[in-house]
């Protein structure tokens, strides 16, 4: 019975949420606050189960009923956090930069080497390694073909990322060479994403065909 | 099994006395116990180079925001996407209708949200000046307070604290469709002139560029994320692609310290321009060691 009810209740809602493709509509707009809403509601559900609970409230707890002292050590995050509460008293919502500078400072540290790693110093490792591999004699007349146009394509699509020199003459020849390239691979990349939304669609349509009107 | 044996557990905590049980069988089986002290690593000697390539870059960019304060006038190349942004505003303040700027789904932390939180404010000074209504929806409660605080400093930094309105800047929610069709929604109700897409975007790109494109507003979009920049492409008036977006807040601000930032990061593209034109010609020869330094860093 629950389980008739949750199907006809997601079928009437997926076709509320696609009614928008003819135009915005009290269905639609029903839809749309409901799923605003409840993933709000769920959102804040969440931070307390996996937030709120285990990291500041457990410890606290744990701390003065099984003398687990270390716990206390938590006050200072939550501190940290509590200052975003500053912004409801006009006189202090200056505090409210202190945590930001914070997160955005961690955020930033923690992010830096991993960019640095993934992004350069193995993009350039794997840039390099097909002509290891020329050297080596390992690869056919069509892979080399291949590493070098990605040489190319790396070299003329970093140019097109220079910003402090003009692109004219060579650099903006080579420039130009780096957007067909960019622009080859967001065409492939586009059509990727689109095979991916069409199979979502038929996921949906095949839901509202056999789950609910049970046609197929 | 005989012999010494070593191993390191994980996570090593300083003064952690660790009974270490060794089950060993040779001729005959035996049990031994032993006690072990395990101190803690202040420095992860394995991102060595990583962190010297940081100093370095880091040092380049301090070079350059140095030079650049010293007066010298610095060249920087021609954004299309960016000379819209005054278009955008004109259309809308003409129109009398309001604009719109989402930030994506990204953190306070993420790379792509501080480079939209930076054009925001640029783009918050010129709506000061001319009184356009500047809407943002926030995917994060973080982000909000952040870009309430940034929108704030903009219009006063205009002198105009009196056309701030805190509540055109929002929580919506952080659910990721939810936000998409939340947007959606405000978009087709409230129709604004420009709508800016700017920050870290995942599979609501297209939902909401598409929306965007369908109500006629102009639309200025730019993103670090390459799976999502062809929507962008596709939907969008103009589009600021990976690094443009970054390079957003110095070619709107021309501030000295923020230029002379971008002139740093494309010495680290020399450098990284460098590395791969040498590194080629070297492995070509049979020179390996610029292959072996990188395989050992990753």
């Amino acid at each position: 019975m629950w389980e008739l009810i949750g199907i006809w209740l997601a079928a009437l809602l997926t076709l509320c949420i696609f009614s928008f493709l003819y135009r915005d509509n009290p269905f639609y707009r029903f839809a749309e606050h409901l799923f605003v809403g409840v993933s709000v509601g769920y959102g804040i559900v969440l931070t307390v189960h996996q937030g709120l609970i285990p990291f500041a409230w457990n410890p606290l707890r744990d701390a003065f009923t099984q003398q687990q002292w270390i716990g206390l050590v938590k006050i200072i995050p939550i501190c940290i956090g509590a200052l975003f509460f500053a912004r409801l008293f006009p006189a202090h919502g200056w505090l409210i930069r202190y945590p930001i500078a914070i997160l955005i400072g961690v955020g930033s540290g923690l992010a830096i080497p991993n960019v640095m790693r993934a992004d350069i110093f193995e993009q350039v490792l794997g840039t390099l390694t097909p002509f290891a591999q020329i050297h080596a004699g390992e690869l056919d007349p069509f892979q080399i073909f291949g590493a070098i146009l990605m040489l190319l394509g790396v070299i003329s699509t970093l140019t097109y990322f220079f910003f402090s020199v003009e692109h004219r003459g060579v650099v903006g020849g080579v420039s130009k060479i780096g957007i067909v390239f960019l622009m080859i691979g967001f065409g492939s990349a586009f059509g990727n994403t689109v095979m991916g939304r069409v199979s979502l669609l038929i996921q949906r349509v095949d839901f509202l065909l056999a789950d609910w009107l049970h046609l197929i | 099994m005989k012999g010494p044996r070593t191993f390191c557990s994980s996570p090593v905590i300083q003064g952690l006395v660790l009974l270490v049980v060794v089950l060993g069988y040779a001729a005959n089986a035996f049990a031994q116990e032993a006690t072990t002290i395990e101190d803690a690593q202040w420095f992860d000697t394995n991102k060595i180079w990583i962190f010297l390539a940081v100093l370095l870059y880091s040092a380049t960019v301090v070079y350059c925001i140095y030079h650049a304060r010293s007066g010298k006038e610095l060249f920087i190349r021609r954004i299309p996407g960016l000379e819209a942004v005054d278009e955008a505003i004109g259309r809308a303040t003409e129109m009398g209708r309001s604009i719109m700027y989402i930030l994506g789904l990204g953190g306070v932390s993420n790379v792509a949200t501080i480079a939209s939180m930076n054009i925001l404010s640029q783009v918050a000074q010129k709506t000061a000046d001319y009184e356009t209504p500047l809407r943002v929806p926030c995917n994060d409660p973080i982000v909000m307070n952040v870009v309430r605080e940034m929108v704030r400093t903009a219009y006063l930094n205009e002198g105009r604290p009196d056309a701030y309105n805190e509540e055109n800047i929002f929580f919506l929610t952080e659910s990721q469709f939810a936000y998409a069709a939340g947007v959606d929604g405000m978009m087709v109700r409230e129709e604004p002139a420009a709508v800016f897409l700017q920050g870290s975007f995942f599979a609501e790109s297209l939902i909401l560029a598409e929306t965007g494109n369908s109500i006629g507003a102009i639309q200025i979009a730019g993103t670090d994320k390459e799976h999502q920049l062809p929507f962008f492409i596709a939907a969008c008036d103009y589009t600021l692609i990976g690094e443009e977006l970054y390079a957003a807040s110095a070619y709107l601000s021309r501030e000295p310290m923020l230029l002379g930032s971008l002139k740093g990061q494309d010495y680290g593209k020399v450098m990284i321009f460098g590395a791969i034109v040498i590194g080629v010609i070297l492995e070509l020869f049979g020179i390996t060691w610029l292959t072996t330094f990188f395989q050992r860093v990753n």
